[in-house]
């Protein structure tokens, strides 16, 4: 009965009030897709890092004319630095034949490179890839090579470049965050004063608090479950229409964003939306409503 | 039944009408009239009494609670022990009589099956029986009282409050009003009702207490408007 009767002033309260409601909701799921992206950043940016700790390597190239003898002894002092995981020579037969696999959808690139160009080199496993400077101190000046590189400076451009989007997310997030808190304080202050006379009589007969806050309080919340999923549907929509659709090429440095991690953000994003949302109608209504 | 003891409350940043020292017993079952010019601070007691706002000194007791003490999460289930008609009716115009007097039950977690055993039997008791279905604009002023005064009565309050509850309605209206009142005072309910009609209390002879800038000036048992 009273489930059934707070129910319908709460549809009453969204339907009477429809263009702020339609107004929160949208703040809303904007601010909430903000979030999720951010999140899902911050996530991804966890997962590449753990991807390429392991896969990282520092790669001493050779002068092209070396000696055998000289790109031998440049392997073992490689093999006994105590940086060193392993070392695997790369001979120019093979660095073509990774060249040929890594261009293979663009063959006029491969033609046009002759097998001979591509510089033999050695690829050293680090123990930990964060000792890769101390490593190409010792190797870059050495006769017979040519220039030891470390993925991982080139890696973290990309790094740098999914942290300052984080942070972009972010800001975006509280700054629309902020906005929507507003709205719906002054949604919850315009259906109080909407309802002014309804909450002046159940106050009268002695309708308990809560049960005379609740409509409001649960007005919020529905606005913030339907602008989840309103977030939630837009980050589905980025993860295949964008990441893995139209700009595939450009996130292919990426390991793909997880579906598990997506999904999660269903429930993260209603949570903490459902929660601050619901706290500032009921300290809004502390102001509006008084015993 | 309501024990008021050197009650003193100011509106130090408005205007709004102060009440000073008042000391007032009323026993249970009693017929009150509370009288004097607007501004006296009449209505101020009745927010007191009701605790929609609290003395600055003093002492207010309903029944068995120190009303001046009260709990705020208290407040609501004080206030189902006392029920309240006003001038202004203070209807749900979207609500037909019958609805206006089960919402009093029903925001309180009464079952459905309570309303409509008890509703139909309060309208009837007011005289209104047959008119249950009817939305309050398609009721007269008398009407709409009756519907009011049975919404504050539906939950056998021990304490009915009536803030000029005729002030709208014209002599015929009122009269009728005051027969009902005075059924309701003879179930044992202590009535207290502030009133500028002299007509009425001349009539009914009860208890007057007359309130001037604050103050009691008179407390007069089978009293007359003066």
């Amino acid at each position: 009965m009273r489930a059934k009767y707070v129910m319908s002033e709460v549809f009453l309260g969204l339907w009477r009030n429809i263009s702020m409601t339609v107004a929160m909701i949208i703040t809303m799921a904007v601010s909430l897709t903000m979030l999720g992206a951010g999140l899902l950043l911050y996530n991804q940016v966890d997962v590449i890092e753990e991807y390429y700790q392991t896969n990282l390597e520092v790669v001493v190239y050779l002068d092209r004319d070396v000696d055998q003898a000289v790109s031998d002894q440049i392997g073992e002092d490689l093999k006994a630095s105590p940086y060193v995981k392993r070392a695997v020579y790369e001979s120019k037969e093979e660095a073509f034949d990774r060249f040929k696999d890594t261009f293979k959808d663009t063959p006029e690139l491969v033609n046009s490179v002759d097998a001979q160009v591509l510089p033999s080199a050695w690829r050293v496993e680090m123990n930990d890839i964060n000792d890769a400077k101390k490593l190409i101190a010792e190797f870059a000046e050495r006769d017979g090579v040519y220039q030891v590189t470390n993925q991982r400076e080139i890696l973290q451009q990309v790094f740098d470049i999914l942290g300052g989007l984080q942070k972009l997310t972010l800001v975006i997030a509280s700054v629309q965050g902020a906005a929507t808190l507003l709205l719906v304080a002054n949604t919850i202050q315009v259906a109080a004063y909407s309802r002014r006379r309804e909450v002046a009589i159940m106050k009268l007969v002695g309708a308990p608090n809560w049960f005379v806050q609740a409509p409001f309080v649960l007005e919020a919340v529905f606005a913030a479950v339907i602008g989840s999923i309103l977030a939630f549907g837009v980050i589905i929509a980025g993860k295949f229409l964008l990441i893995e659709g139209q700009f595939e090429g450009l996130f292919s440095l990426m390991p793909p964003i997880s579906t598990q991690a997506v999904l999660m953000m269903l429930p993260i994003l209603i949570g903490i939306s459902a929660v601050i949302s619901a706290i500032t109608a009921w300290i809004t209504l502390r102001f509006n409503i008084k015993v | 039944m309501i024990q008021l003891e050197g009650v003193t409350k100011h509106y130090p940043r408005s205007n709004r009408p102060s009440v000073e020292d008042v000391n007032v017993f009323i026993d249970k079952g009693e017929f009150v009239f509370f009288i004097g010019p607007t501004g006296a601070g009449k209505s101020t007691m009745i927010k007191l009494l009701l605790r929609e706002e609290v003395p600055d000194k003093g002492k207010i007791s309903v029944g068995d609670t120190d009303v001046t003490r009260l709990r705020r999460w208290k407040v609501p289930a004080y206030r189902r022990s006392i029920g309240c008609v006003f001038q202004d009716f203070r209807l749900l115009p979207n609500r037909t009589a019958a609805e206006n007097v089960a919402f009093a039950l029903e925001v309180i977690g009464k079952p459905r099956s309570v309303a409509r055993r008890v509703v139909p039997e309060v309208l009837e008791l007011v005289g209104l029986g047959g008119k249950e279905h009817r939305y309050p604009h398609e009721l007269s002023g008398g009407e709409q009282q009756r519907v009011a005064v049975a919404r504050a009565f539906v939950n056998r309050p021990l304490l009915l409050l009536a803030d000029e509850p005729t002030g709208n309605l014209d002599p015929d209206t009122s009269i009728e009003i005051m027969r009902l009142l005075d059924r309701i005072s003879r179930t044992g309910t202590t009535i207290l009702m502030v009133t500028h009609d002299s007509n009425i209390v001349n009539q009914m002879r009860r208890r007057v207490i007359e309130i001037e800038n604050g103050q009691i000036v008179r407390d007069q048992a089978r009293g007359v408007y003066g």
